[in-house]
Parts: structure tokens; sequence; C-alpha cells
């Protein structure tokens, strides 16, 4: 008899994500003839609009750059137990902070305010998970219901700091003036600038690298320091945590805070990389793709990377397809988001039982 | 007259333990009738079996002469059979009229159910001394209040039998005194009473009748009248052959390990440590027997910094490590801890051995320096303590919940026994241990003795205590009721883990 578990490595690994996609695959396709389309058109037109084209790679690589950032953000804190589901406020909060830090140290040059602009993202993200931690550890609320309950408070502050803070008087458009000097370049400018280079118009910037450093520093925290190891030890077990001497209290804090700060990073691909200026409700929804990227990338820094890459493709995809097809509009790729998230995430061991059976058959 | 409930040949198994063999029971109708059996004896698996818990392998059940067959709980109640159990199964937000009707509503409407059951309820507390208000709220209840409320739960529903396990674990002596008066009066207005205890006191002041189950066996049935306690703890605990272990005369030399007077008092308030001294010294082995639950894995947890003393001192080496309550302190002052659950303290189930292998002493500068944890000097010591400690498979990498419970074991000694301490404290190192792993086992902790290193030795075990220990403790609710030698005979032991003590009177 073989018990859960006992399946091969490649199996849990790859073989079941790519079921659990196949069957969202299938279940979006039905939708899609349901409107009246052919699904297999729909699908290649989103195939050739994300990889098809240079233009297209950029585009699935820059939303691929954000996906890792709140995907790692919530891969940490799951590594601890925890359920950091508020990346989306966090994202949004940081983003104040990279744009408050580009904009007033404008004199100073952009080797300087660069680095400084990515920590004050990662501090205000930071800051944006540790009270929710804090709140759990002292007075025991979940930190479920309060990182939930501080995306909506980020929402209403990040609009009134935009409004009455960023906003230039006299200009109508809700958001801050622009950053001309401290913002990270895009692959477009470098090419044209330094090497003469014609590349098609995309936000695809220098942040992709950042998010590969930090899918590596995850990796190494989580499984080459002793902090990483306390981490996956209150995650696993607390009980045995609180026996090696390790305070989960404290854990708890510290895991949050680095969270936050994984999710503020996000805001620096986005307001540092692509946009150049604070704009309102820039995070669209990526800090809640984090989360079904983290699912799907088995909280692995590898995976995590991965299916960022795979949701960058659904989404610039997307875009294409709806384009192309207007009676397919970009809402149908939140179904088929969710649809993954709803395979991935609550249907995770559907297939286990039936995979199982079918790798152990039964003895004699 | 039929018997209330009769047993007949229950035999149950679960893998390779064999739970219950062969158990014929007779429990005589308006009596009430005690089991009493040490720590895996069986005594809760038949009871479980007679409440629909479980389902026996083999075996009959009737009740008042007809065969029945119980498949669930529900069944069980449908036959009259009530039960109180060890920990309560009650909504703590609810009223005990709400807690009592629960089960029962009989209809949609939960009015009529309430109006009949607090009709029932005055008229339960005037005949059996159950007086509870039927409006306060259950979680505010004194424990002894809320067990009355299990019981008023069962007899609303019918109740004709009623099983009590270890009722009187949560109670104090007055509580367990008034218990005991209402099961008089159940028994009087003939009820049968069911007792599950390992205390041989309860046992001589209320039954009628008392089975002795041993090792899964019904060993003996007799009338209370025509026993003793002594009698009782012998047939309770048996003669067996001694797993000896070789050892040599103990050398103590100076104490390293003080306890004085240590209380710790859980959130209710009930000290489940209750005043405990006693010295270990170097180069011997301390036993503490008990039967479980009686304050030992508590006395475990403060010692090794887990929890904190209400009241007391830990002295170790000169030092009161009781008030750092920080299990990391502890053992960097040379403390090591083999704790009593291995699955959920000692080790990590879905890490990898080499970082089960290293629990606890994550800090140590040779994994690694400052914040680093050096992947490849984890495996190399993981690999070099399983091959010290003969642990298969030697693979590292392999998940630790993968091994067996002795290697598992010895894992977590390898680990523990590995940093040199100075003082080693062990709890239940065998169980769910296979023959092979416990002999391995004893020989290391008895070779760390010769090293002249001081160990403290908690097993629900006699034999493991019997045949380690330079000297044995006797735990009993939260007291130490004695100390005797190794040569002690299993009766004086077995009295004195009844909680029945010449020394203390």
């Amino acid at each position: 008899m073989a018990a859960r578990g006992d399946l091969p490595v490649w199996v849990d690994l790859a073989l079941i994500p790519l079921l659990n996609l196949l069957f969202a695959l299938v279940i979006s396709g039905l939708v899609v003839l349901i409107i009246g389309e052919n699904p297999l058109e729909a699908m290649w037109i989103m195939l050739k609009g994300a990889v098809g084209s240079l233009k297209g790679w950029g585009y699935l690589l820059y939303y691929a750059t954000n996906f890792v950032f709140t995907g790692l953000a919530v891969a940490v804190a799951f590594h601890a137990g925890l359920f950091n589901i508020g990346g989306e406020g966090q994202a949004y909060m940081a983003g104040a902070g990279a744009a408050a830090v580009g904009l007033s140290l404008e004199f100073l040059p952009w080797p300087i305010v660069i680095p400084l602009s990515i920590l004050a993202s990662m501090a205000v993200g930071a800051f944006w998970a540790w009270v929710p931690g804090v709140l759990q550890v002292k007075r025991g609320s979940h930190i479920v219901i309060t990182t939930i309950m501080f995306n909506y408070i980020a929402l209403s502050l990040m609009a009134y700091l935009i409004n009455y803070g960023f906003r230039p008087v006299g200009k109508m458009a809700v958001e801050s003036r622009e950053i001309t000097g401290a913002y990270i370049m895009s692959f477009r400018e470098v090419a044209r600038e330094f090497f003469d280079l014609r590349l098609p118009s995309t936000p695809l910037n220098f942040s992709v690298f950042l998010a590969i450093a930090a899918a590596f520093a995850v990796w190494y925290l989580l499984w080459r320091t002793k902090l990483g190891y306390e981490i996956r030890a209150v995650g696993a077990s607390p009980e045995a945590a609180v026996y090696a001497g390790i305070r989960p209290d404290r854990i708890i804090v510290i895991t949050m805070a680095i969270s936050g700060a994984l999710a503020g990073l996000m805001a620096v691909n986005e307001i540092l990389g692509a946009q150049h200026r604070l704009v309102l409700g820039f995070v669209q929804g990526a800090g809640f793709v984090g989360i079904a990227v983290a699912l799907m990338g088995r909280s692995h820094p590898l995976g995590i990377m991965l299916s960022a890459m795979l949701f960058g493709l659904l989404y610039q995809g997307g875009t294409e397809l709806s384009f192309a097809k207007p009676d397919i509009n970009r809402d149908m790729i939140v179904v088929i988001q969710g649809l993954v998230i709803l395979f991935m995430g609550a249907l995770e061991y559907a297939f286990r039982p039936w995979l199982t059976a079918l790798f152990f058959r039964p003895e004699d | 007259m039929t018997p209330a409930i009769e047993l007949i040949g229950i035999d149950k198994r679960f893998g390779a333990v064999h739970a219950n063999k062969d158990i014929t029971l007779e429990i005589a109708q308006g009596s009430i009738h005690g089991i009493i059996g040490e720590n895996g004896a069986g005594k809760s698996t038949l009871m479980s079996i007679l409440f629909g818990f479980y389902s026996a392998d083999k075996g009959e059940i009737k009740i008042k002469g007809r065969p029945v067959k119980i498949k669930s709980s529900s069944d069980a109640i449908s036959f009259g059979i009530g039960m109180v159990h060890q920990h309560f199964m009650l909504v703590d937000p609810f009223t005990v009229l709400e807690n009592v009707v629960l089960g029962a509503e009989g209809g949609r409407l939960i009015g009529p159910a309430l109006a009949k059951a607090r009709e029932e309820l005055t008229r339960l507390a005037r005949d059996y001394e159950l007086e509870v208000d039927p409006d306060a709220i259950v979680g505010e209840l004194p424990v002894g209040l809320q067990q009355r409320v299990e019981i008023l739960k069962a007899l609303f529903k019918g109740a004709e039998t009623l099983i009590l396990d270890e009722p009187t674990g949560v109670l104090t002596p007055d509580e367990a005194d008034h218990l005991f008066r209402i099961l008089g009066q159940l028994r009087d207005q003939g009820k049968t009473v069911i007792l599950i205890t390992h205390k041989l006191r309860e046992i001589m002041a209320i039954t009628d009748h008392v089975s002795v189950m041993r090792r899964g066996e019904m060993v003996a049935t007799k009338e209370t009248k025509k026993t003793s306690v002594e009698e009782l703890a012998e047939l309770m605990v048996g003669r067996r052959v001694l797993l000896r272990v070789k050892k040599g005369k103990a050398k103590p030399g100076q104490v390293v390990l003080d306890v004085k007077n240590l209380t710790w008092k859980d959130r209710k308030g009930v000290a489940r440590v209750d005043n405990v001294s006693f010295t270990v010294r170097s180069g011997e082995i301390v036993g503490i027997a008990g039967v479980s639950g009686n304050g030992q894995s508590e006395l475990l947890e403060l010692i090794s910094g887990i929890s904190k003393p209400s009241s007391g001192q830990i002295i170790f080496e000169g030092k009161d490590i009781g008030i750092l309550g920080d299990p990391r302190h502890v053992r960097e002052e040379g403390l090591a801890h083999v704790p009593e659950d291995r699955q959920h303290r000692g080790l990590i189930a879905s890490f990898d051995a080499s970082e089960s292998g290293i629990l606890g002493w994550q800090y140590d500068e040779s994994l690694g320096r400052g914040f680093r944890l050096d992947r490849q000097a984890v495996v190399a010591r993981s690999k070099k303590d399983m091959l010290e400690f003969d642990v298969r498979p030697a693979d590292p990498l392999l998940r630790s919940g993968k091994f067996s419970g002795g290697n598992q074991q010895k894992i977590i000694l390898a680990r523990e026994i590995g940093r040199d301490p100075d003082l080693l404290i062990v709890g239940q190192p065998t169980r769910g241990v296979d023959i092979g792993a416990i002999e391995f086992i004893h020989r290391r902790i008895i070779a760390l003795r010769d090293e002249g290193k001081a160990i403290l030795l908690v097993s629900v075990e006699l034999d493991e205590i019997r045949s380690l220990s330079d000297r044995i403790l006797v735990m009993f609710a939260g007291r130490i009721m004695g100390e005797r030698g190794p040569e002690a005979n299993e009766r004086e032991l077995g009295l004195l883990m009844a909680g029945v003590s010449k020394d203390a009177a």
C-alpha cells in the first residue's frame, strides 16, 4: 500500500501542476466555446501573441517580473505557515516609498537614488506586512483577515496620498509627476542608447534581473541560513520549533516583514521601471496573482519563476486575444486565472488518488 | 438477573498491536464496575468498542441478554449507553441546557426541546444531586460542574449504563468526593456505572466489582470487598521477566541538577507539578516512574525550558535555569533533551534527516558562521551521527518521517548525546521502538552514565525504569510519592504509581 506522498518527486513537482493546468485550460476552452468562439483558435492567438514575437516576450517577461515578486512574497510567508494575502496592498503602499525617494532625491546621481528607492519600496512593503504580523502575535488577529483589510486601507490611503501629496497642483490626472532622473532603464532604451539596436516598445526593464536575484535570495534564505531553517521549522511544526528554542512569535513578525518587502519590490518594476510615475491602482491584481503563482510553483523560487512566466503568458496572450476577438475580453483571462487557482489550490489533490493508483498497481 | 452488559470474546488489533485479546466481561445491572490497568493495557480500546468508536475484529456484545451490533456512538446511545470522556465534549459558549439537548433536539424548533429539557434537568438534579444552573454558560463553569453537565447529557439521552473514563483526573479531591456520591445515587436508582481508572483508591472506595486489564488481556475480575489494594497492584503490574541491561554500579559524583519545590499550574490553576524536589548527580540515572498524565511531561518541559515554573527553582550546575524559561539558553548551559513526543517535538517529519538532526542546535557555529547554515556541514554531521548510532538507512537526505520509530529515536539521541551534555533528560526513550533498537538505546544511555554524565529518565514503562535507573522516583498527581532503589519490587512501585504511599501517609 502506497501512502500519500510516496509518488516520485517529478510527479509531485511537474506532472500534477501540468495536469491541473491542462484541466483549467480545457474548462476555459469550454467557456470560450459557450461564448461562441473556437477555443483552439483562441488558444493559438494567445500563444502567438505572447511568444510569437519579441514584443510578446517583452510583455510576458515584464508581467512575470511582477508575479515573481508577489509570488515570492506569498511563498516565504507560506513556509512559516502564514497565508499573506496582502501582497496587493503591500505592493501598492511600496509604490509611495519608491516614488517619494525617486522624486525627492532627483538631484543625486542615479547609482545612489535607485538603490535607495528600491530600499524604500522594500521598507514600506515590509512595514505594511509587519503590522498584521505584530497584530497576530500580540492580539491574536488572524493574518488572513488583517492582510485583506490592509489591502483596503492601502487602497484608500494611496488614493489620498496620490491625490493630495504626489499630484502636482493643476494636473488633471491623479498621478505624480514624472520621475526623470532615477528610473530603471527599459531594455529598449538600453539597446538604443548603448548598442544602437531597435527593440519593439515594451515595458520590460532591468527589474527582471532584480526578480531573478530575489528568487535566488529567497532560496538562499530558506535553505542556506539559520533564519530560513527557523522559518521552515515554525511552518512545519510549531511544537518542534519551540522545543528547538525558536520563538515562533518572533519568526512570524520577521517573516511577514520579509514577505512584505518582497511584495514591495513589485513597485520597483512598475513605478521605477515601467511607469516612471506613481499612478492610481498600479498593482492591478498582481498581488493576488502572486497567490496563484506561489501555489503553482509549490512555494519554491524556481517553480515560482516558471509559473510567473506562465501567468505572464496568460496575461500578454489574453490582451492580444481581446484585441483579436472582441467577444473575449480581459475578464476571460481572469476566469482562466481563477480556474488555475481552483485547480492548483482547492483541487490540488484531486488527481492524486488516481495517479497513486496508476503508479502503484495493487500487489498480487 | 441478566447482566446489563456482556462482552464475549472481544478481540481487536491495530496493525501489529494486539490491543484487546479475547476479552470476556460481564457487568451486573445496578452496580459500579471498575476497570483498572496501566497505560496501554487496553481499557480505553475496550470501552471505545462498547461505545461504537471502533468495531471489534471478533466477539459479541449483549445488552440485557440481547445480542446487539454497535456501529456508532448513536447506536450505543440508543441502547442506553452513555459515556463521559476524559476530555469533555461540550460546546463552551452554549448554556448547560443547550449542551444537554445537543443531538436530541427532536425537531426543527429548539423551543419545545429546551422546555422539556429544563423540566427533565430539574428532576435529574433532584434525584441524583446533580444541581447545575441550566442557564449558565458551560465555558464559565468549573471543571467539576462541566463534568456534571456531561453526566446530565448522558442521562437526558436515556442512558442506563454510564461509562466514565478517568473521571477524577481533572477534579479536586472535593469534587471527586461529590462525583462519587453522585455515582452512588445513580447505582441506588438502578443505573449501571463503568469506571475506568488507574487509581486504586477510587476502585476501593466506590466500586462493587473490579476487573484488571494487563497488556490487552483481562487478567481478573474480583468482588471489591474480597480484594485488597496490594492484590490489585500486583495483578495490574504483573510479574514480568525483566529486560535486564548489563551495567556496573553507579558512581554518583556531585549534584548536577537540583530541583527545589517546583510547582507548575495550568491555565485553570490546577497544580500539574506540585512542589517537586529531587536531585540528579553526575554518573547516575534517576528514573521517574508513573502512569502517564501524572505530571511527568510537564516536569520535562519545565526542566528543558519549554515552560516556566509557577514557583520553585531548577538549579543546574549552580544556576537557576527555571527563570530563563528558554530552551535555547538551557541547551547552551549543557542540557540535552530527548522529548517524549518524538513525532511532533523531537523532529520535523517533513524535513530531511540531516535537518532534523540539528533541531535545537541550529545556532551552532560549527554548522555555519553567523547567519549561514552550511548545508555540507549539516549533511556531513548527520552522516557521521547516523553511522555512529546505526541509523538505517543511513541516508541524511531521506525525509525524517520515513524512518521507523526506532531509527527516528536514534537520530534524536545522536543529536542530543553528540553535543557532550552534562545532563541528559529523556522522555519515553523507547516508546514505539522495536526490541533491537531498545537494547541499543539502553546501552547508549548507560554508556553516557558511565562517562560521568547525569541522566534523568522519564518513562511509563516500569521495566525500562527498573532496568536503567540507579534511583527511582514515583510520580502521582504531580507529586513525588516516594523514592526507591532499582531492587524495589513491582508491587511496591505499583502501589506508589496508584497513589498509595506508606511514606507520605
